[in-house]
């Protein structure tokens, strides 16, 4: 899937390399980015994660959450079995 | 180690799931309905309607804001730029045709238009270049509307101002479960836009209309374990909402974003191109920030576009009573080169990812 285009929709979550008042300089596979902070309403330090729709950062992500949904799918997939 | 990323796409969870799909599938036909063109994107990509059980449709409505902008508003924004005030707008718009030109056009014909990747980066150009008068066209739904509201409450420049035809999403579901020939029976409510409104938001339309709702996520298995969530409630008769993207959607949304929307925003009624005028489906500028409104600072009113063009079917498409391939143009007369409609233009559009994944009609 091609994420490259600059479309307004699609989001890809960046990480944090640089926080300067409201700005953030992001980071992805070498690809350099700026968000704006303003509409996310938490602290964001080095590291983080954001998530970007048109320059502006609307959530913070922990990326260990996508193990979170992996545990929900094999929940879910093995409560199927007894129904 | 598998990326994060790679264990969302696994196939063989893709498959168990698939598997969870038609033991929960109700036997009745059903139709689902998502309205998001990155939702489009990974089911089209990822050919997930071939894992679908027979009964059970999915289709893309009004989720491409690039192919839901009117054409009176386009044309608003090549008018402003043609009179030589600065547009600037996402990439995606550059294409959409109006009812004359297309902004790409009006600028191959020396008209000042710019893509820019933010509001911020308007603001920007406003402020380096103090003699010109600079419009955003802000278009794009709960997910684009909170920056452009960042940048009004910000004090920008007095050259600094809005053309708004921002959407909202729950409105629009709202209008397409009332409208007949839809026949839907579930919500695949998109990811983003949820970040912001929260899942709660679809808690009134879902008491309304007795329709399942299940917020998703953007990989292939969070989309299928949105479904199976979706037919579990229909085959049991439940409608409630739901949400399978905790990892990027709180049930509150995100405040600051709303808090922001509010105080730069109105909500109004909205044109969406190829549906008609929607009610509380749109947003406009607060009175108090009127000095950044472009419909107030142009004469722009009474722009009359035409607004779909000759055999597109697009006002179909975007409705979810037609896929893409149901158009006699699809892929003939009409391709991302070369669009005939607005759903060809976008990345996201229905009939453009169509194109690029050849999907057929599995429907
Ligand atoms: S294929 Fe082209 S002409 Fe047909 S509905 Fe889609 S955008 Fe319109």
């Amino acid at each position: 899937m091609t994420r490259g285009d600059a479309s307004m929709c699609l989001a890809v979550p960046m990480k944090v390399a640089q926080v300067e008042g409201n700005v953030a300089t992001l980071e992805s596979d070498g690809v350099r980015a700026r968000a704006r902070l303003d509409a996310l309403g938490e602290p964001v330090v080095v590291g983080d994660y954001l998530l970007v729709h048109a320059g502006f950062a609307i959530r913070k992500l922990d990326p260990a959450d996508a193990q979170e949904t992996l545990k929900l799918l094999d929940e879910m997939l093995t409560a199927g079995d007894e129904d | 180690m598998k990326t994060d990323q790679e264990s969302l796409r696994d196939p063989r969870l893709a498959q168990a799931l698939a598997g969870a799909l038609h033991r929960a599938a109700p036997r009745r036909p059903v139709r689902i309905v998502h309205v998001c063109g990155t939702h489009e994107i990974t089911i089209s990509a990822h050919g997930l309607r071939h894992l679908l059980p027979d009964k059970v449709t999915v289709l893309e409505g009004p989720g491409c804001p690039v192919c839901v902008t009117s054409t009176v508003e386009l044309d608003q924004a090549v008018r402003l730029a043609t009179q030589g005030v600065a547009v600037c707008t996402f990439g995606d718009m550059m294409r959409v045709p109006g009812t004359e030109l297309t902004l790409d056009q009006a600028r191959s014909q020396g008209a000042p238009v710019h893509t820019v990747l933010s509001a911020a980066d308007a603001v920007e150009l406003a402020r380096r270049s103090p003699g010109q008068e600079v419009v955003f066209f802000a278009v794009g739904f709960e997910t684009t509307a909170p920056g452009t509201a960042a940048v009004l409450v910000d004090d920008p420049p007095d050259n600094f101002s809005v053309l708004c035809s921002h959407k909202l999403i729950p409105p629009a579901v709202e209008y397409l479960l009332d409208m007949p020939g839809t026949e839907l029976d579930g919500l695949l409510a998109p990811g983003h836009v949820s970040t912001v409104i929260g899942a709660k938001a679809y808690v009134d339309l879902v008491r309304r209309h007795q329709v399942p709702v299940v917020v998703g996520g953007f990989e292939p298995l969070d989309v299928l374990y949105a479904l199976v969530l979706l037919v579990r409630q229909m085959a049991d008769g439940e409608a409630k909402v739901e949400n399978a993207y905790p990892r990027a959607v709180a049930w509150e949304g995100n405040g600051q974003a709303q808090e922001l929307m509010r105080r730069a925003f109105h909500v109004c009624d909205a044109s969406w191109r190829g549906i008609g005028e929607i009610p509380a489906s749109g947003l406009s500028l607060r009175t108090e920030l009127s000095q950044w409104d472009a419909a107030m600072k142009y004469e722009i009113q009474g722009e009359q576009g035409q607004e779909v063009a000759p055999g597109c079917r697009c006002a179909d498409v975007l409705v979810a009573r037609a896929v893409p391939a149901d158009c006699p143009l699809f892929g003939v007369g009409c391709t991302p080169l070369s669009p005939v409609g607005p759903c060809m233009v976008g990345a996201e559009g229905a009939c453009a990812v169509w194109y690029r994944h050849g999907e057929r009609p599995v429907v």
